[in-house]
């Protein structure tokens, strides 16, 4: 057996460690390992390259090596260094690093490449457009995310044309770069490709980044795969085409809870040109910290509805220590977590587990909405359109349809917002009118840390 | 490229991808981030095309330049996806006690 076929054995046992791996991550108990498995089979297929292209003596041993360790030295120190609440970013900024990498492996292949081949050729123009797109729409959307530019939709006149002509335009120039090989041409299907990223997510409002960014997830998959056929590469196949796909599901799930298509999300432009609802009557009835603290003491079963307010405002460790003051007092607390709530998938599980909230405590919708009757006390902190009535009530509103958290058949809703405007979406929320319904209005964290002091006192 | 690689190489992607299909089904809204981000890292395997680039690809020096740029960033990729994950799935386990 030469070294070539030790690599592709060794190839087949990282695929198989991936494919365990992803099973095992998607359940509570096995999560962890299946991480190690899988990032053991990522060193299995690296250790396995550089040998088989050192036994062929085709190995550039100086840059390789600066390379890992210049990219794992990145990696390591970000990854260590980044806190719960930026992990939104982290999320996209892997994503496009990954897309990136992927377009850039296409590039090398053919560059001072003349001649090129048919299937080669389609291969790289897949790989740079699938790469291209995973990488600029992911720089966009960590911006959107890290609020370097504004979260809400960018529409104009003109957009889908403008998209649709892009495309036209990869498929033209892809198709005369195979035929010609001219290096301009390929510089244009990247420029496009790039291009095409941005204007595929600016559209998208920040309510709808949990689908954006496991979308992306899924695209850098097949990116990789892609790059796959590029270099005629099992294990990057089978690997991109499992991230892929398992990246889709997890797009549909983020999908069903917001009771919309994929599509829709895509190319809706929520918010932005819809129309705005019915109006709403009533007014909002503000209350104070003291005020809010007697109705709190008396309580007996509390439900805390977290959204992105209370990651802006870093509020997950006053809102657990909250929680146990309130379990001292002998009241049920539980934590009602929407799929959609906050800017990725699992957002708020991953900032409540940060600041050690035991999970027993961390509920899905339906469980908690089964019984929501019986909640003395529902506090909305940070959470706005997951918890917007007007998605089972008023037909005319553009979340109409989207399950959302019925913290309005709780018997007091504690609704924490820093101001009166409508939230991210625009949107109006005719919870805040409802007869049981407070606002408590200020920074989420001082307010609920104005309570947690009132406990102790 | 001959056909009888490329039919190959697409036998390998279908059964992949319906295989991803298969693998998760119901995921706790727990697991959500984890996944993504340790699916992602798996997305960094194209590292091992960016060895190959850096390697040998095209024997052009733009090519191997390329690959070193895809290398760097496949390996942030790759290693900073596990370690985050990691760090994320070690919370979880703190909580559940």
């Amino acid at each position: 057996m030469d070294f070539v076929q030790i690599q592709n054995l060794a190839y087949i046992g990282a695929s198989i460690l991936f494919i365990l791996g992803i099973k095992m991550l998607g359940k509570a108990d096995t999560a962890r390992k299946g991480n190690r498995l899988s990032s053991i089979g990522m060193l299995i297929a690296v250790v396995a390259t550089v040998v088989g292209q050192a036994s062929r003596g085709e190995l550039h041993w100086g840059m390789v090596l600066a390379g890992l360790v210049l990219g794992g030295g990145i990696g390591l120190v970000s990854a260590r260094k980044v806190a719960m609440t930026g992990m939104p970013e982290l999320v996209a900024l892997f994503n496009g690093f990954g897309g990136l990498g992927s377009l850039l492996v296409g590039w090398a292949e053919v560059a001072g490449v003349i001649k090129i081949d048919g299937f080669t050729g389609v291969a790289v123009w897949a790989t740079i457009l699938i790469g291209g797109i995973t990488f600029t729409g992911s720089m966009v959307a960590w911006a959107k995310l890290a609020e370097k530019i504004g979260g809400s939709a960018v529409t104009f006149s003109g957009q889908k044309v403008l998209n649709a002509a892009l495309f036209v335009g990869l498929l033209v120039c892809g198709g005369l770069w195979i035929s010609t090989g001219s290096p301009g041409l390929l510089y244009a299907v990247i420029a496009l490709s790039l291009v095409l990223g941005v204007m595929a997510v600016i559209p998208i409002g920040g309510g709808d980044m949990p689908v954006v960014i496991a979308l992306l997830n899924s695209c850098s998959g097949l990116a990789a795969a892609a790059a796959g056929f590029v270099i005629a590469n099992n294990v990057l196949i089978v690997a991109g085409c499992l991230v892929g796909t398992s990246g889709l599901i997890l797009t549909v799930i983020m999908c069903k809870a917001m009771n919309r298509t994929l599509g829709n999300v895509l190319f809706g432009s929520f918010g932005a040109a819809n129309g705005a609802g019915a109006a709403v009557e009533g007014e909002m009835k503000a209350l104070s910290v003291e005020d809010a603290f007697y109705v709190l003491e008396a309580a007996r079963d509390v439900v805390f509805v977290p959204g992105y307010g209370m990651a802006v405002a870093q509020a997950q460790h006053v809102v657990k220590e909250l929680g146990e003051l309130l379990t001292e007092n002998g009241a049920e607390v539980r934590y009602a977590i929407h799929p959609v709530a906050g800017r990725m998938p699992g957002h708020m599980n991953v900032l409540l587990a940060e600041a050690d909230v035991a999970y027993e405590q961390l509920c899905e919708m339906d469980d908690v909405n089964a019984t929501m009757e019986m909640v003395d006390v529902a506090i909305v902190v940070g959470a706005n359109d997951v918890v917007n009535p007007a998605a089972i009530e008023d037909e005319t509103s553009p979340i109409y349809g989207m399950p959302i958290i019925n913290v309005h058949r709780a018997q007091t809703v504690f609704a924490l917002k820093r101001g009166k405007g409508a939230g991210f979406s625009g949107l109006v929320n005719t919870l805040f009118f409802r007869d049981n319904t407070r606002m408590i209005y200020g920074d989420a964290k001082e307010t609920i840390s104005g309570l947690a002091n009132q406990f102790k006192e | 490229m001959d056909p009888s690689t490329l039919i190959l190489l697409l036998f390998v992607f279908t059964l992949a991808g319906f295989l991803g299909f298969e693998l998760i089904a119901k995921v706790p809204s727990q697991l959500h981030t984890p996944l993504m981000s340790g699916s992602n890292a798996i997305s960094g395997i194209t590292v091992v095309g960016a060895i190959i680039a850096t390697s040998t690809m095209g024997d052009s020096e733009l090519g191997r330049w390329l690959g070193f740029a895809a290398l760097v960033l496949a390996t942030i990729n790759v290693v900073g996806g596990y370690v985050v994950t990691d760090r994320m799935l070690a919370m979880f386990r703190k909580g559940k006690k």
